[in-house]
C-alpha cells in the first residue's frame, strides 16, 4: 500500500531487526501512522475528525468496561446499580458521566467526518469501500447507542426499548414474533435487558475491527483532500508523523477541554431527566425522545402519518427511516460527477449546505413534540432529504458544469505551477 | 519538506536545541501528566466502594454466650469467632510458655484487660484461608482444645494460637472495644 515514495521502515537496534523479522509490528505501525505513510499536504481541520472518533471510541470502551465492573444487568436491581455507581463506588459518577457523554462526542465526531465525507466526495472511487465500511461502522454505532442506553433501566431506557423494538413489529405478518424473539418476551424486561447488556458489551469491538479494516481500505488509496485531485508525487505529500500526528494531538487536546467541560460542568445536558426514574411498564412518559444523534432519523420516523397505497404508516415510517440511513450504501453510484470536492461544483455546493439546514431542521423536529407545524415541517424536510440523494445528486452530476480544476495538490497549495514549486 | 525544516536547522546549529525540541517535550510530559491523573480514577474505581466502607464495623449483642460456648457471625464477609472462655480454658492456655510457640503471643496480648474470657478472632486459618472447626457445638476443636482446620490439619490452642500443622501465625484479632459489658463493637 501507500505511494512509491513512501519512507522505508529501517530498524537500527539489533533488537529491532530482530523483531521486524520475526513480528514487524513496529513496521506496520511505521507503515500506518508514522514517517512511512506520506499524507496530502494540504489537509483542512476537517480531516481531524477521524482520530477524534477514535479517540472516544477508546474512551468508551476503557470507561464501558470500567462500569461493567459495578452495573448489574438484572431487571430487579439495574436501576439500583447505576445509583450505586453514582453514590458509593469511588470516581463511578465521573466513570459514567464521562461513559454517557463520551457517546455524544463520539456521534459529534463521526457526523463532521461524515459530512465531511459527504462535502469533499470521499466515497467516489477508489473509496467505495472506505465510504461503505463507515456506514457499517455508523449502523453498528447507533445499535450500540441504544442499547447502552436501556442499560441504566429508567423510564427512557424501557420506553426506548419498547418503540425501537416495536419498529420491527411493522414488519407484515413476521413482525410481532420478531419483537417477541428480539425482547425475549411480550415487552421488556429481564431477558430482553440481558442480551441487550451482552450485545453492548459485544459491538465495541466489533466496531473496532471494522475500523481497523476502514484504515486498512484508507490506506490503500491514501487521503482524499480538500481539492479532491490525486496525489501526484512527492511534492503533494508530508509523512503523517510528525505532521498529523502533531494535528491530530491537538485537536485531541481540544476536543479533551470540550468533553471535559461537559462531563464536569453540565453532565446531565444532553440526557433527559426521566431517565431517573425507574422503569416502569404502567405508565409511559408524556414525551419520549432519543437521544439527540438520533433526532433527524426519529423525526423522519414519525413524518409518516398516512397510509401509501396498501403500505400502512407504520411501516412506511420504518421503512424510511432505514432508507434514511441505507441510501448512503448507494451514495458512491448516486453520484456520478468525477469531480469529488465540493470547492470546485459550484451547484453541488448550495446543494450540500441546504442538506446540512436539512438534517439540522429534521434533528430539531425529532426533538420536539409529536404535534404541528413539527410533523408538517418533518414531512417537507424527510421529502426533501430523500430528493437530494435519489434525484439531486444524480441529476447535478449530469448538468452541473464544475469549475477547473488545479494541476496538482501542490499547485493549489502554492499558487505557483508544478515546475517551479519548490 | 526541506523548506519546513530549514528556519529550525539553523537555529540548532547554533545552541543544539531547537525550539521545536522544548516544544516537543513540553507537550509530551503534559500530555504523559494528565494521562497519569486520568488513569488514577480509572484504577481506584476498583477499590472498596462507600457501601462496602459502611458496613466495615459492626456491633454484636454477647450477653447470651455462656461461658464454654462460642458464636460464629461475620465481619467485612468474614467469619468472625467470638468465645466465651471457661476458667479452665483460660488458665489452660497461661500455662504455655510463650518462648516455646510460632507466633508468640500471650491470651493477654489477644484480650482486652479485665475481659480476658472473650477472645474474638477471624474464623480464618492463617495458612490459606479455609474456616477451622471449634466455634459450632460438636465440632473437633483440635489436639490443643482451641480449633483445628480440616484443609490442612492447623491445630490451635484456647487462646487461638496456632500449635501445629502449616499455619504461620496465630489466628487474626480483629481490632475490637467493648461498647458495655454485652456489646462489643468489631472494626
Amino acid at each position: 500500500m501507500s505511494f512509491p515514495w513512501a519512507k522505508e521502515y529501517t530498524p537500527t537496534t539489533d533488537f529491532g531487526q530482530w523483531m521486524d523479522k520475526q513480528l514487524p509490528l513496529p513496521r506496520f505501525i511505521y507503515n500506518s501512522v508514522g514517517a512511512g505513510y506520506p499524507a496530502p499536504r494540504n489537509l483542512n481541520y476537517m480531516w481531524n475528525f477521524g482520530s477524534l472518533a477514535g479517540l472516544f471510541l477508546v474512551v468508551q470502551i476503557v470507561t464501558g468496561i470500567i462500569l461493567a465492573m459495578h452495573y448489574a444487568a438484572n431487571a430487579n436491581i439495574a436501576f439500583d446499580s447505576v445509583e450505586h455507581i453514582m453514590r458509593d463506588v469511588n470516581s463511578g459518577w465521573m466513570i459514567r458521566y464521562a461513559h454517557a457523554n463520551g457517546a455524544s462526542f463520539f456521534f459529534i465526531a463521526i457526523y463532521l467526518h461524515i459530512g465531511r465525507g459527504l462535502f469533499y466526495g470521499s466515497y467516489k472511487a477508489p473509496r467505495e469501500m472506505l465510504w461503505l465500511l463507515g456506514v457499517v461502522i455508523y449502523l453498528l454505532a447507533m445499535a450500540t447507542a441504544f442499547m447502552g442506553y436501556v442499560l441504566p433501566w429508567g423510564q427512557m431506557s424501557f420506553w426506548g426499548a419498547k418503540v425501537i423494538t416495536g419498529l420491527f413489529e411493522a414488519i407484515p405478518l413476521v413482525g410481532k414474533p420478531i419483537q417477541e424473539l428480539l425482547l425475549g418476551g411480550f415487552a421488556p424486561d429481564n431477558a430482553a435487558l440481558n442480551r441487550f447488556f451482552s450485545l453492548h458489551y459485544l459491538l465495541p469491538f466489533v466496531i473496532a475491527g471494522v475500523v481497523i479494516m476502514h484504515i486498512w481500505a484508507l490506506h490503500i488509496p491514501g487521503s482524499n483532500n480538500p481539492t479532491g485531485v490525486d496525489v501526484k508525487g512527492p511534492q503533494d505529500t508530508v509523512p503523517f508523523h510528525p505532521y498529523y500526528t502533531a494535528k491530530d494531538g491537538w485537536t485531541i487536546g481540544l476536543a479533551l477541554i470540550f468533553f471535559t467541560a461537559l462531563m464536569f460542568f453540565l453532565p446531565n445536558a444532553l440526557g433527559h431527566a426521566d431517565n431517573y426514574i425507574p422503569a416502569n411498564p404502567l405508565s409511559t412518559p408524556a414525551h419520549i425522545v432519543p437521544e439527540w444523534y438520533f433526532w433527524p432519523w426519529y423525526a423522519i420516523l414519525r413524518a409518516f402519518t398516512f397510509d401509501f397505497l396498501f403500505i400502512p404508516a407504520k411501516l412506511l415510517g420504518v421503512l424510511a427511516m432505514f432508507s434514511a440511513i441505507l441510501v448512503w450504501f448507494f451514495l458512491p453510484w448516486l453520484d456520478k460527477s468525477p469531480v469529488r470536492s465540493g470547492n470546485f461544483r459550484p451547484k453541488f455546493k448550495i446543494f450540500f449546505g441546504i442538506l446540512v439546514i436539512d438534517v439540522l431542521i429534521l434533528g430539531y423536529c425529532g426533538g420536539a413534540p409529536a404535534e404541528e407545524p413539527f410533523v408538517m415541517i418533518s414531512q417537507l424536510a424527510a421529502a426533501y432529504y430523500f430528493a437530494h440523494f435519489l434525484i439531486i445528486l444524480p441529476l447535478l452530476s449530469r448538468m452541473e458544469k464544475p469549475e477547473p480544476l488545479p494541476n496538482s495538490i501542490t499547485e493549489s497549495v502554492t499558487g505557483k505551477p508544478l515546475n517551479t514549486a519548490s | 519538506m526541506a523548506t519546513v525544516e530549514t528556519a529550525d536547522t539553523a537555529v540548532a546549529e547554533e545552541s543544539g536545541v531547537r525550539r521545536r525540541d522544548f516544544i516537543n517535550i513540553a507537550a509530551v510530559s503534559f500530555a504523559g501528566a494528565g494521562a497519569v491523573a486520568t488513569v488514577f480514577p480509572l484504577v481506584n474505581q476498583m477499590n472498596p466502594s462507600a457501601d462496602v466502607l459502611a458496613l466495615s464495623s459492626i456491633e454484636v449483642d454477647i450477653s447470651a454466650i455462656e461461658a464454654g460456648q462460642s458464636i460464629k457471625t461475620s465481619w467485612r464477609k468474614q467469619p468472625i469467632f467470638i468465645r466465651n472462655l471457661t476458667a479452665d480454658e483460660i488458665s489452660q492456655a497461661n500455662a504455655v510458655d510463650t518462648a516455646g510457640l510460632r507466633d508468640p503471643e500471650t491470651l493477654a496480648d489477644r484480650t482486652t484487660p479485665g475481659k480476658e474470657n472473650w477472645l474474638i478472632t477471624l474464623g480464618v486459618c492463617t495458612h490459606l484461608g479455609c474456616v477451622p472447626l471449634g466455634a459450632a457445638q460438636g465440632e473437633i476443636k483440635g489436639e490443643f482444645g482451641g480449633y483445628f482446620c480440616p484443609c490442612h490439619g492447623s491445630h490451635y490452642d484456647t487462646a487461638a494460637r496456632i500449635r501445629k500443622g502449616p499455619a504461620p501465625t496465630n489466628l487474626v484479632v480483629p481490632e475490637h472495644e467493648f461498647l458495655s459489658d454485652t456489646v462489643v463493637k468489631i472494626g
